[in-house]
């Protein structure tokens, strides 16, 4: 099981954003998508996702071009979190889980498969408990659990999740990566956009390190998470070490004197 | 209670309206005498039953037209207004009272069709792939240019009759209507009801954004032409039997959204259904104004909707504080 992009080129008003971009993403993975502001992290995914039609080479899912697929077939198989958190009418969490149901939906009303699928991914995401307050009443970890919960009820193989800590607290950012990686260990492809490093030396299974719209680097922690590499994409100064455990840990003393 | 519940009710309130808005006039009719082969039978055929006939459709669509609205641009102050369909089919309207074309038979009703058929195609054109956002400034230019025209059509009118008889039909009414206008109407409304019905899966969607929609499935673009059709259609063909009845779209979902939750799809019908009971009822009260003249249903729409208006803002500025 895996999506496949293969010299993958976007241009937004005529600057290309993305350039040439072959990669494999692997089920059972936690793969996580790295690169500064502009690099075309957010690009790469929608592309994933099948929002963005690739301008040069393809995107598929087990040899199926994803733009080729009818939208409702996509939506099955790949589930999207987008950025932003958005939530626009005051309803109820149960309600906002139910929305990933939508692909499988064929009349009116839900069926006996869709209720069984609302209350594992509420109970995967523990978000039982305010199934019935307005989403617009949470606070901002709760919503965050909704929201993914909405993704697993639609029961993708494939979760994307485009910078899904965004405002969020420590704990709160923590919970949204375990249960991720839970998805991961249970056999689904994940792929998330992260802004912070630390992040992704502690859950990442496969890093993609972008640049400037290409692919600069990719591999486990240890190839890509290195000091020059670093130096080099963010303009820092980072020191590396694996603790007792054999982690990598990441310490970022400041920016690269040049 | 229950929603099964409620939407009897509101049905129940529908017919009861409805019944209202056949009795209801300086001459009340009852049941007993609505097939006597007299004076006020003939008022209940000729006059009050297509009144009410349509006072039941346009309610209907415009309170579905402006669920439909406010969910798409997931804004509670959206209104089918929004798409310029209305001030584009008052303009087709207003030419053909200008040219006299309202003489012929039909000739008004295919004017103002002509006018929101034409606005349909523009606003196509014009946010073409521009998502809500293109699709709200279309509207609005629509909006701005056919009131212009509208006004310019006014101005040049050959005498002061003529400009009185168009700012009469403009101001939005349902009276001295007849069968036959509920018979041309109905079927663009049904056409456009039943486009409109078919948006609430995606409606809801669009609760996750542009992106979550697109994610799921939905075809945002096949979206976008729906709703312009549905709302073209419905909207297009209640302006031209009865002018332009403002408010109806913008208040009756919020009404619906404080009884029924905020979820789009559940408050299509039900704001169909509410806004039948709106404007049969406030159809029925102007009648019963005393005066010489009844006042026009769109000045009373709009007297009681702006304090209406007022009272949302207020709503709204406590729950940002």
């Amino acid at each position: 099981m895996t999506l496949t992009v293969r010299n993958l080129g976007f241009a937004h008003a005529g600057r290309p954003t993305l350039e040439g971009i072959d990669a494999t993403f692997e089920s059972g993975k936690l793969t996580v998508i790295l690169g500064p502001n502009g690099a075309g992290k957010s690009t790469l995914l929608a592309c994933l996702a099948g929002l963005l039609e690739p301008q040069t080479g393809t995107a598929s899912l087990h040899d199926t071009d994803i733009t080729r697929m009818a939208p409702t077939d996509r939506a099955r198989h790949i589930g999207l979190l987008p950025q932003g958190a958005e939530t626009h009418w005051a309803i109820s969490s149960k309600a906002l889980v139910a929305l990933g149901r939508i692909p499988h939906m064929r009349g009116a009303g839900t069926s006996a498969d869709d209720r069984r699928a609302i209350a594992a991914a509420m109970s995967a995401t523990a978000t039982e408990d305010f199934a019935h307050r307005p989403v617009t009443q949470l606070s901002g970890g709760e919503r965050a659990r909704v929201l993914l919960a909405r993704v697993l009820a639609g029961e993708p193989s494939w979760i994307l999740a485009d910078e899904p800590l965004a405002n969020l607290d420590p704990g709160f950012q923590l919970d949204i990566l375990n249960l991720l990686q839970q998805q991961a260990k249970a056999g689904k492809g994940v792929v998330a956009v992260l802004h912070d490093l630390h992040h992704a030396v502690r859950f990442a299974g496969h890093i993609l390190l972008l640049h400037e719209g290409r692919l600069f680097a990719q591999g486990s922690v240890e190839d890509v998470i290195t000091a020059a590499n670093l130096a080099h994409v963010y303009g820092i100064d980072a020191n590396l070490f694996k603790d007792e455990e054999g982690a990598v840990q990441l310490f970022i003393k400041g920016k690269v004197r040049t | 209670m229950n929603k099964r519940a409620l939407t009897s009710l509101l049905l129940l309130l529908t017919v009861a309206a409805f019944l209202l808005s056949l009795m209801a006039g300086k001459v009340w009719i009852w049941p007993s005498s609505w097939a006597a082969a007299n004076a006020d039978g003939w008022i209940f055929l000729e006059l009050r039953l297509p009144r009410a006939l349509l006072g039941l459709c346009i309610g209907a669509v415009l309170g579905l037209s402006g669920a439909v609205m406010q969910g798409y641009l997931r804004n509670p102050l959206a209104d089918p207004t929004v798409l310029g369909v209305s001030a584009s089919a008052a303009l087709g309207g207003v030419g053909a009272i200008y040219l006299g074309l309202n003489m012929l038979p039909f000739g008004l009703f295919a004017c103002a069709m002509l006018g929101a058929g034409a606005s349909i195609l523009l606003l196509l054109a014009i946010s073409r792939g521009g998502g809500p956002m293109g699709f709200i400034l279309g509207g609005m230019v629509l909006s701005t240019l056919a009131g212009a025209l509208t006004a310019f059509v006014i101005s040049i009118a050959p005498n002061p009759f003529a400009a009185s008889e168009i700012m009469n039909w403009l101001m939005g009414a349902l009276t001295d209507r007849l069968m036959t206008d509920v018979w041309t109407a109905l079927p663009f409304m049904a056409m456009g009801v039943a486009i409109l019905l078919s948006t609430g899966r995606a409606l809801d969607a669009l609760t996750l954004g542009e992106n979550g929609a697109k994610s799921l499935g939905i075809n945002l673009f096949r979206l976008q032409w729906i709703i312009v059709l549905g709302v073209g259609l419905a909207v297009g063909a209640s302006v031209a039997v009865s002018g332009v009845v403002g408010f109806v779209g913008l208040i009756v979902p919020h009404l619906i959204r404080a009884i029924y939750g905020e979820q789009p799809s559940k408050i299509l019908l039900p704001s169909a259904l509410g806004g039948a009971i709106l404007t049969l009822t406030a159809d029925s009260l102007v009648r019963l104004v005393p005066g010489p003249s009844e006042v026009r249903l769109g000045i009373a729409m709009a007297v009681l909707g702006a304090p209406f208006f007022l009272l949302l803002l207020l709503r709204y500025r406590k729950g940002a504080a």
